[in-house]
């Protein structure tokens, strides 16, 4: 009760306390004065007097002190002071300030950038209503885990399954929207009609589709995106039962979803029943039309019980329609995990990384702060001498290395805000969910943890090595006996730095490598000097194949005019790593398969004459589709040396025909082509369909035709930059129908580089970072050592002026600096051995421990520590003995 | 903070209540002076150190302050028990005799074992 009371007070009389402090100084002017009176009184001299009332008194510090002590809350009255003393430190010696929060900054700008991607793409949930419901099913067959979802089976499987409350189904669609002046290529979905509902979005206005909109036949409705929306129609409500026409058939607008939803990081114009899609084939249950499904579990039902659930529903399917579902099984992942799960392994290394980084840091400027309490022990030995404690010392230390580090924090915020938006532009598609990247309360708070921790670890080593001291060895020798031990600490910082830096610039090394090694592997094609993109043709003046034919040829003899351009094919089907498309076929004399999924499966590409030179395949043997194969003559196709041993592993192919099941056509073997990397350098060759053919355009079945009424792709070869010939295309295209729209333009080398984009991006950060590791530790060795020369100058000058000759005190000085780098340098290829066998699946074609890495990264390290030993050792071979013993 | 001076801030806590339930108000001048004149000399106190001690009784709300002038004129603070103060000190000085006389009891015991 009493102590209540008096800490009430105490905290009230607080906001009093300056005042009272005033006061204080009056009371006890006036104690002073009666005493000196009395002494007065005692005939004592006024000079005296007033001595011995001081005397009696006692210091008027101290009991101002002590009087302070009681009234309380002194923590937060020495905090302030403890503050304003370091800000004063620290503005006084702005040199040791800038390079301390320099690197600090760097430190922890770089976890925070990273620590923000991470929140972003991998803690962050999706940002949808209980995202941990929703679930990706992929339909699986022999080979392929992660496979499409043919329709009917879609249907069946939302009918007979029992732990979902909702499943959609949805497809890629882009359509040419015909607007009041002109058209435009707008992105789209074609969904069922529990899209919106399974993932909780609701509409801005008007509603989302119901089961009736998604039936063929019934009225043509459409979804408009937020962005959309905003874009042409100015995001006016009124918006709603008015048309637009979307590959020529108008459709009605009933509703508009917010501008910020998201699907698997994509942003869609326009979202379309995917019942009313009346292709004959999308309800052929043998094929998949690129269609892929997810859906929300039940509340309370388990990711296992939904599996166990889907793997009876695909039993039964299989039974009941044995020629198409006998190997279909359907496999669920989590959303997130489907989203981001290939780039988690690459965060996690690459934040592993950056902690070092971090560390690297505080070991330097735990470095300059142990060099500089050096200068400063006399300092403390004063302070202490005064009355300081040894904790107040550390406090006061503390206080400092906290501020140092709050002031890099702050910077670093700057530096992350800048370096991930610099990052993730300028590799745009490398992370999923890239969008969601951003500062929130969640990455302030770890950069606010990332400083104090960082204050802390740096800070407390030469806060505790200072105030063990022994004052008066300090105060005798001037302030410079007593520096052993920390010399020691400081040779254990370098070598540390030196060991993390080698680690970092191990992983680094080893991601360049595996990066030269995907460059060095042929893809199969030649990626320079050509360009692919994709053509759309407006939808309503399609008069059947023969139309489809003709524009083609119109188009080809459009581009093959334009100067520069040397060869020109559309295509359909599979795009090397672009896209894939599958057939199942047999070799003719051998017995017809039962049914669809006890066939072969081969990548086909549908290719024009020009596709060889335009790709830039290598032709091995006979000769590849010429433009006499068309419509009217017999069917031709090229395979490529993977089907070749596949299939006629002792035959010569030539002349032998194959029966394609889904095109229900049989096709002679003309020639051999080269084998390309459809599925990605790096993981072609552990893709399970590897055999490939190339089908004539012009000889694809009439049923199939349609396909290709909508857009076709296309690939341009070019004497120079591909890039330089767009403009023409654009204008050759437009020539023939103001209608159609080039998009997706990619060069043939940006294909091959955002197949691993990912991987690029994991190799630019880790390189940064050892760069930024191999510059902080060069500075930490450039510091020690240039402190050691400064601290050895006497002893040094003695060396000289007894004979020693420059040379000695060279190897003298640099032998110090290379014994600490190799002592690092040891430790550190042991850890990276051991540490880099983490990143082992992140590398390609180089060995974890591949011996050139290690043996260049540990080489490049002692050069550089050498450089940073010289530039002092320099200094030290100047001392003049004369100068240095005179000022000992 | 030691133990030790807790105790002395205790001991000359009770000093300064007992002096001022003596002398009525009083500056700190004048509590030193008596308490010095009580113990003979025998306790030399800096001055200084009984200003913390004050402001610790008065948080507690032993005793209360005001600015008034001294006999020779000058402004000076007066310290005034309170009712509060003068039950602690009633407190306290039962416990100090029975602690007294405990420990009295102890040394007289020492003496017999001689």
């Amino acid at each position: 009760m009493k102590a209540l009371r008096r800490f009430w007070n105490r905290i009230a009389r607080e906001f009093r306390g300056r005042h009272r402090d005033s006061q204080l100084s009056d009371e006890f002017a006036a104690h002073l004065a009666m005493l000196t009176e009395k002494n007065l009184g005692r005939g004592m001299a006024p000079e005296e007097a007033r001595r011995a009332a001081m005397l009696t008194f006692g210091g008027v510090e101290s009991a101002t002190e002590g009087y302070r002590e009681q009234r309380g809350l002194v923590v937060f009255d020495s905090l302030w002071l403890d503050v304003r003393y370091a800000l004063r430190m620290l503005r006084r010696n702005p040199g040791f300030t800038a390079i301390a929060v320099l690197t600090l900054a760097l430190g922890i700008g770089a976890n925070t950038a990273l620590f923000s991607v991470v929140n972003g793409v991998l803690l962050n949930p999706l940002a949808y209503p209980q995202p941990g419901q929703l679930v990706a099913i992929y339909g699986t067959s022999a080979g392929y885990d992660r496979g499409y979802t043919s329709y009917l089976n879609f249907l069946d499987w939302e009918h007979d399954s029992k732990t979902f409350d909702a499943m959609v189904i949805y497809r890629n669609q882009d359509y040419n929207y015909t607007g009041p002046d002109e058209s435009e290529r707008v992105s789209g979905y074609m969904i069922s009609s529990q899209f919106f509902n399974a993932l909780g979005v609701t509409p801005v206005i008007g509603r989302t589709f119901n089961r009736d909109d998604d039936v063929v036949g019934s009225a043509r409705v459409v979804i408009l995106g937020g962005g959309l929306w905003k874009r042409d129609f100015g995001s006016s409500p009124g918006v709603i039962g008015k048309t637009m026409t979307l590959n020529g058939v108008t459709h009605t607008i009933i509703g508009v979803v917010p501008a910020s939803f998201r699907f698997y990081g994509q942003f869609r114009d326009v979202y379309t029943p995917i019942g009313q899609f009346s292709d004959p084939l999308f309800r052929d249950r043998r094929l998949d039309l690129s269609a892929h499904a997810f859906g929300r579990l039940k509340r309370d039902v388990t990711l296992a019980e939904a599996r166990a659930d889907m793997d009876g529903v695909a039993q039964n399917l299989a039974a009941a329609y044995p020629e198409a579902d006998q190997q279909v099984g359907v496999s669920l992942v989590p959303m997130k995990e489907d989203i981001v799960g290939n780039v988690e392994p690459f965060l996690v290394v690459l934040l592993a990384a950056v902690g070092f980084l971090l560390l690297i840091a505080c070991a330097n400027v735990a470095n300059l702060l142990l060099a500089r309490s050096i200068a400063r022990s006399r300092e403390f030995a004063i302070r202490s001498a005064l009355g300081a404690g040894h904790g107040r010392v550390i406090r006061q230390l503390l206080t400092e290395s906290v501020l140092l580090a709050g002031a890099g924090g702050a910077l670093g915020l700057l530096l992350a805000f800048w370096g991930t938006r610099a990052v993730l532009g300028a590799l745009p598609g490398a992370l999923p969910r890239a969008s969601e990247v951003a500062l929130d309360s969640r990455v302030l708070l770890f950069t606010l943890a990332a400083s104090i921790f960082a204050g802390l670890i740096f800070g407390l080593a030469p806060a505790l090595k200072t105030s063990r001291v022994n004052l008066q060895e300090i105060l005798k020798e001037g302030g410079r006996g007593v520096s052993g031990a920390r010399q020691r600490l400081q040779g254990i910082f370098v070598i540390v730095e030196v060991a993390l830096a080698l680690v970092l610039l191990a992983g680094g090394g080893l991601m360049i490598r595996s990066l030269a090694a995907l460059w060095r592997v042929d893809p199969g094609f030649n990626p320079s000097h050509a360009i692919t993109f994709t053509l759309s043709l407006p939808g309503s003046r399609v008069p059947g194949s023969a139309g489809t034919r003709a524009r083609m040829r119109e188009f080809d003899a459009k581009m093959q005019a334009i100067p520069g351009v040397e060869a020109v094919s559309t295509t359909l089907g599979s795009r090397p790593m672009i896209h894939n498309s599958t057939e199942a076929f047999w070799v003719e004399g051998q017995p017809k398969p039962a049914n669809f999924h006890d066939m072969d499966q081969a990548m086909f590409y549908l290719v024009e004459a020009g596709f060889q030179q335009a790709m830039g395949l290598k032709l091995e043997r006979g000769r590849f589709i010429q433009d006499s194969d068309n419509e009217h003559a017999p069917v031709v196709i090229d395979v490529d040396d993977v089907f070749v041993r596949s299939f006629f592993p002792k035959e010569d192919p030539l002349g032998k025909h194959v029966h394609l099941a889904g095109f229900n056509v049989t096709a002679e073997i003309v020639g051999v082509v080269g084998h390309v990397k459809q599925w990605g350098i790096d993981t072609d060759s552990s893709a399970s369909i590897q055999a490939q053919f190339h089908y004539p355009f012009m000889q694809l079945p009439e049923k199939l035709m349609p396909l290709a009424a909508d857009s076709v792709a296309v690939v341009l070869r070019t004497k120079g930059d591909p890039t330089a010939v767009m403009g023409d295309v654009r204008r050759a295209v437009a020539e023939i129908d103001r209608r159609e729209l080039i998009y997706n333009v990619f060069t043939l080398n940006e294909v091959v580089t955002n197949s691993f984009a990912a991987r690029r991006l994991s190799m630019i950060l880790l390189s940064i970072f050892a760069a930024l590791a191999l510059a902080l530790a060069c500075v930490g060795i450039y510091g020690v050592i240039s402190y050691l020369v400064g601290q050895r100058t006497q002893e040094i000058g003695v060396r000289v002026a007894l004979g020693a000759q420059p040379g000695d005190v060279l190897r003298l000085v640099l032998g110090h600096g290379m014994r600490m780098a190799l002592v690092g340098v040891a430790i550190g290829v042991a850890a990276a051995l051991v540490l880099t066998r983490l990143m082992a699946n992140q590398l390609f074609g180089v060995s974890a421990h591949d011996p050139l890495t290690f043996i260049g990264v540990a080489v490049l390290l002692l050069i550089v520590a050498m450089v940073a030993c010289y530039i002092p050792a320099r200094r030290a071979m100047r001392v003049d003995p004369m100068v240095a013993l005179r000022h000992g | 903070m030691g133990e030790k001076k807790d105790v002395w801030q205790g001991t000359l806590g009770i000093m300064v209540l007992k002096t001022l339930d003596v002398l009525g108000p009083q500056h700190g001048y004048g509590i030193a002076c008596r308490i010095e004149q009580i113990s003979d000399n025998l306790l030399s106190v800096n001055h200084g150190t009984l200003y913390p001690v004050l402001l610790k009784l008065e948080q507690e709300g032993a005793i209360v302050s005001e600015w008034g002038v001294s006999e020779n004129n000058r402004k000076a603070r007066f310290y005034r028990l309170t009712k509060a103060g003068r039950k602690e000190l009633r407190l306290e000085k039962r416990h100090w005799q029975r602690t007294a006389e405990i420990i009295a009891r102890f040394f007289a015991m020492e003496g017999e074992s001689r």
